[in-house]
Parts: C-alpha cells; structure tokens; sequence
C-alpha cells in the first residue's frame, strides 16, 4: 500500500507547487492559504507514508536513495511549515515548493524495492545519525532558497530594475535574517550528524574517522558553512556574501549527498 | 455675510524657500502669535498655523484690506517691506480662502501630497485659538468643516496611501533595503526641499532619529529642530557614517563630497550594515562607484524618478477626485455663509415664530371645541398680532445699518437667540 499512498503525497506535492506559483503571479492572499493548507496536508500524508514505509520494511526506512531523497523531502516540508508557523516572510513559499517537488519526483525515479538491511547498518545509530543528517540538509535547502531570493532582490535593487521580484520578495533585511535562522537551525544539525556518525563509524568500524569520500565531504561541507557563520559573527559579513556562500554551502552539501554516491564511491555508498 | 471678510494669509514651500520660511518661525513662545494677532485692529477672528512648510493666518475681518497689511507685517516681524514680502506670500479671500483651507487640510497643498501629519497640525492650530478665545462662530464652523472635508476626502479616495512622490519613493525602497524603519538613522546633508521632504517622510515612518549636517551650522541646527534632530557640521559627515543608514544628500557643491574609498572603510566599521545614499544634488555629492561597494545602495534622483512614474497615474486619479469634493464643500460652506445674511435671516425668524405659533393654534382650537368660523378667525389674527408685535423690535433692530462687525455680532446673537442653526450648537 506504500506505492500509491507516495503518488498521492507526490500529486499533492505538485498541486502546492502549481498553487504558490498562480500565488506568486496574481499575489490573491486566498491563493496563499490554499496553497500552505495543500503542503500541510502533503507534508501529512509524506508522514504517514514514512510510517507505512517504517512497518513494511521493519527498519528506519533512510537505507536506500528514495528513502533518503524522500525524507530529505519532507525535512524541508516540516522546515519551511516549522519556520512559517514563527515568521512570516513573502512568498518564501513559492521558492521552497517547487524544490520539493523536484526532490519527490527524483524519488519517484529511484528504485522503491525494499532491500534487507545490510549488516554494518544494524544498529541503533541508523535512525539517529541519517535522519539528523538529512534533516541539516532540509533546513540549508531553506537558506539556500533564502539566499537565491536575496540575490534577486539585492540585483534589482543595485541594478535599479523594479521588475516582479521587487515588489513580490520581503525586505534584503528579512531575507537575511532569514538566512541568520535557517543556518542556526541547519549548522548545529549538520555538526551533531558528522559527531553521531563519527561515534557510529567508531563501534560499527573501530575508528572514528576514515576519511572516506562522505566523511571528507560534508567536513568540507561544515568548514564552508563555519567560515560563513565566523565571518558573520566576527566582521559582520552580511547580505550577498552570505547569501553566495549559503549557496555555495548548499552546493557541497548536496554533492556530499548525491556526487560522492555516484562519482566518488566509498563505504556509504550502500546509501543511495 | 459677505465671504470676503474671511481671509488667508501664509507663505509655504511653493512660495518662499526655506530662509524665508525659516525667517517666520514663532518657536520660542507658542503663546505670542495670539496675543500679537489679537491686538491687530479688524482682526475679529483668526487662527495661527506654523510648520515646517507653512505659516498661515486665517482671519475674519470686516475690514480686510487694513487688517491683512498688519498681519503681513507681523508675519514678517518688519524684517522686509511690505512689497518685498508680497513676492512671497499668498493671499486668498472669500471663496479661495475657504477652498485654500480645505486643501490644506485635506493635504492636497502639502508637499508630499496626501501626507496624513497636516491635518493633526491644523487641528492642533485651532484648538490653541479656541483655547485663547481667538474663534468665533464662522472660524468654529469652518475648521470644523475643513476637518470633515479632509476625513470625507481620505475616506472617499486613495489619496493618502499611493506613492506619490520622489520621497515617498526613496521611503518604499529604503523599506525594501531594511524592513521597518523603526531604529533606523537618516542624515540629511546640506538643506533643500526636496531632501526635507524626504527627510519628513522618513519621519512619517518612525525613523528613529534625523541628523542634519551643513556648511553653515546655523541653517543645520534649524532644520534639525524641524525634526527634532540633531545638528553636526559637515566637516563630521564621515565620522557620523558609521551610525546613520539613511543618507540623503543635496549640497550646493561642484565637487563630490563622499568618495567610494572613504565608504569601504566605514563599512568595515559598521560591520556591512546596509547604507541607502539617496544623492538629489546637481552636480552629483556621491561618487557613482559607491553603488559597487557590497552593502551600499545609491539611488540617484532620475532612479528615484523611476519609481515614482510607475505610480503616477493612480496619484493624479486619486487628486483629481480629492479636488471636486473640495470645490462641493466649498460651495456648501458659501451657501452657509450667504445664510448669515440679514434677510435670510428675518424670514427664519418669522418662519419659524409662525410654525410655533400655528402648532400652538392647532392645539388650541382642538381643545376649544365648538367654535364658529368668524371666532377662530379672531384668534388666529389675535396670534398672528401678537406674533409680528413680539418680532417687530428685534427685526428693526437686524436692520439697522450699523458696522460690518457689530452686525455679525448682532446676527450670530440673533440666531443664537431663535436657534436657526441647530447644527451650529456650540
């Protein structure tokens, strides 16, 4: 029963991208609600295809490349609805809807067949170190969002061009500090996955660190994001910088999660 | 009564620049207008409006001419002759006068138009006049109706919330830069009209603090109190960079006054904090390569004018509007006025005696109960006897010629007495 139920969050998915996009053209408040209440209801059913997933594979359904592209879907669902429920930032939406719709079709595409688990993966730490990893991404895909729509505004406004974005996205302020938050939420994520699976790697391989391909990766990864978050902290580097080096951040985030399964191999790449 | 006793005198940003406007400003005691202003012989009635753009004395006098000659020279202090003064002030009489103060009012004569502040300031205006005893029956009226014209006008039109002006545009991009405006600093460098303007509007949205620099400190410190700002002199301009956001600049000077060099380091300073340097100079104050620095948005005043063609259309829609109501309510408030006059007067009083006493009549005759015709004629004659005898003194009374002011005095009492305006109960 898990197929269908996954076209269906999918659909749902689509139709939310397909309402925040009219949202964003004609700008209709109405248009608005109906297009969060449909991702609240997608983001529903994508829970409780996860469950269904859970009990039908009888482990953490984060072992394969549909599970973990599905899930990293509805981290950033949960994201964006989490962070919407705090604060309000214009048509953020628009941005952060047609990126999940791209994840659950890639997921689409990936092979749904449920493998048995692999020995090295039994292990208590599975559920925690994939799901924190995954949920870091969720929220740097939201900062990454944050930081195509600054670049947007901040090119208009240098530009003096007052086109559709000018008057559709929020402030350069909101949407920094925007960004402020989607990385204090995603850094301390991203930081507690490489420790948790540091401390996995040490009781599944006897060390804590093998520099295999992923692990180097999203050190990589860490590093850019810690340069940004000390340049802010420190010189106050703010605005399109930061906005760039999120994207840049975003980009070796999403090659330590896809390049290195395909490109570079290694011991995670059981995952994908 | 005549319209034409009623008069406007006042300069405002159309028709003096700001060092004669700053020549006229009665700050120091709030309390001297009035007291000076009532002294003034023909001065029946008046009120005393003084802001940053205007200064105006609305009058009521029987005897205009002689009357405004010494309100000019007040409103001048005698600093310059009575001709030279001529080149800057306006003079509006009857009807203009009462549609000039309808304009204000609706802020259709403001500098951004639609502004909302002028209308709390005329409101202000004559409550201090009311309070110094200095209105009278049409100047109660008048403001009052300019007050309700202004809310008819911002109810009926849009003429408040659209985009309407360069300043108003520099406002709408400084909140696309920093979100609200509240805690935020803006510098005014060098003074002129339209960098007050834009300064006033920055106000209007709660920015926290207006810093005024110029060459000469004296000119600053003035405009700063426009603000209530603070005033620094030009040579602090760098230093205070580190603080303002908001920099608005329009000196007189042939060179650039604010170098891209000088910026990057600032910057650094104010840890990449945006700046918005809005230049309205010709020649420029900035240097162009400013808007290359990260951080750092310069709008020139053609960009400005950008902004504001988008909106223009709607504005001009939404005045046009405004200005027929304005021209309805005027001729309302003339046709009020034409109802002060003597005649009009007499027959409400003989209209409405004759109503009382017909109701009376009726009731009597009801209660009297079989009565011949010829009898209830005889009483109906009786009454209507008694009725012209009890008028005939105060009618004569209305009639005689006397002065223009006593007569005034004379109708508003009688009116008063007979309650013909209803309305008018105060």
């Amino acid at each position: 029963m898990g197929y269908p139920l996954f076209q269906i969050t999918l659909f749902a998915y689509i139709i939310s991208t397909a309402a925040y996009m009219v949202y964003f053209w004609s700008q209709r408040n109405e248009m608005r609600k109906a297009a969060r209440a449909i991702l609240l209801g997608s983001g529903l059913l994508h829970t409780v295809y996860i469950i269904v997933r859970y009990v039908e594979a009888g482990h953490t359904p984060l072992t394969n490349h549909h599970e973990t592209v599905s899930f990293f879907a509805w981290s950033l669902t949960w994201g964006y609805l989490s962070f919407h429920w705090r604060y309000n930032v214009r048509n953020f939406g628009s941005f952060v809807s047609p990126l999940i719709s791209i994840l659950m079709i890639i997921a689409t595409f990936s092979s749904r067949e449920i493998m048995p688990l692999p020995p090295a993966l039994k292990s208590a730490w599975l559920p925690v170190h994939a799901s924190i990893a995954i949920m870091a991404n969720g929220f740097l895909a939201l900062a990454f969002c944050g930081g195509v729509m600054y670049l947007l505004q901040e090119r208009g406004l240098k530009k003096k061009r007052f086109g559709v974005f000018y008057t559709r996205l929020p402030s350069l302020d909101a949407l920094d500090n925007l960004n402020n938050h989607c990385l204090a939420v995603g850094f301390p994520l991203l930081t507690l996955g490489i420790i948790t699976g540091s401390v996995w790697a040490k009781q599944a391989w006897g060390s804590y660190w093998q520099w295999d391909p992923k692990e180097t990766w999203s050190l990589i990864t860490w590093f850019l994001y810690a340069a940004l978050l000390h340049q802010r902290f420190t010189v106050g580097w703010r605005g399109r910088r930061a906005a760039i080096m999120t994207i840049i951040g975003f980009s070796a985030a999403m090659f330590t999660l896809w390049g290195v399964t395909f490109i570079l191999g290694g011991i995670h790449s059981y995952v994908g | 009564m005549s319209a034409d006793k009623i008069v406007i005198l006042g300069v405002n940003h159309k028709t003096a620049p700001v060092e004669i406007r700053e020549r006229l400003s009665f700050s120091n005691d709030p309390g001297t207008p009035y007291r000076e202003l009532a002294v003034i012989p023909g001065c029946e009635e008046f009120s005393f409006l003084s802001t940053c753009n205007r200064v105006e004395v609305l009058f009521v006098s029987s005897t205009p001419e002689e009357t405004e000659k010494k309100v000019r020279d007040f409103l001048f202090n005698k600093s310059m002759s009575y001709e030279e003064a001529g080149k800057y002030v306006y003079l509006h009489q009857g009807e203009d006068a009462i549609q000039h103060l309808f304009r204000v009012g609706a802020s259709l004569d403001s500098m951004i138009v639609g502004e909302p502040q002028i209308l709390g300031q005329l409101k202000q205006a004559y409550r201090d006049a009311k309070e110094q005893n200095c209105t009278g029956m049409i100047l109660n009226r008048l403001m009052h109706k300019a007050f309700s014209v202004a809310k008819r006008i911002r109810t009926e039109t849009d003429i408040g919330s659209s985009a309407v002006s360069i300043s108003y545009a520099a406002v709408e991009l400084a909140k696309k830069i920093f979100g609200s405006l509240k805690n935020k600093k803006a510098m005014l460098v060098g003074a002129g009209e339209m960098a007050e303007l834009a300064a006033q509007h920055l106000m209007n949205q709660g920015v926290a603090e207006v810093i005024v620099a110029n060459r000469t400190f004296e000119r600053a410190v003035n405009l700063a109190r426009c603000f209530n700002g603070k005033a620094v002199s030009l040579e602090e301009l760098l230093s205070q960079l580190e603080y303002v956001d908001i920099l608005i600049s329009s000196t007189g000077s042939p060179d650039i006054i604010l170098h891209s060099r000088d910026v990057k380091g600032i910057m650094r300073q104010r840890r990449n904090r945006p700046l918005f340097l809005i230049d309205i100079a010709v020649p420029r104050d900035l240097d162009p390569g400013l808007n290359d620095l990260d951080n750092v948005y310069l709008y020139g005043i053609d960009d400005l004018q950008h902004v504001v063609e988008i909106n223009k259309a709607e504005r001009d829609k939404e005045a046009v509007q405004a200005e027929r109501i304005v021209t309805e309510e005027t001729l309302k408030f003339m046709l009020w006025l034409g109802a002060m006059e003597v005649t009009p007067t007499i027959v409400a009083i003989r209209e409405k005696a004759d109503a009382i006493r017909r109701a009376e009549l009726e009731k009597t005759m009801a209660g009297l109960g079989n009565l011949s015709d010829k009898e209830k004629k005889s009483i109906d004659k009786m009454s209507a006897a008694m009725m012209n005898k009890i008028l005939h003194h105060p009618i004569v009374y209305l009639k005689q010629d006397d002065s223009h002011k006593d007569k005034k005095v004379k109708l508003a009492m009688i009116r008063k007495f007979f309650n013909l305006d209803s309305e008018n109960s105060d």
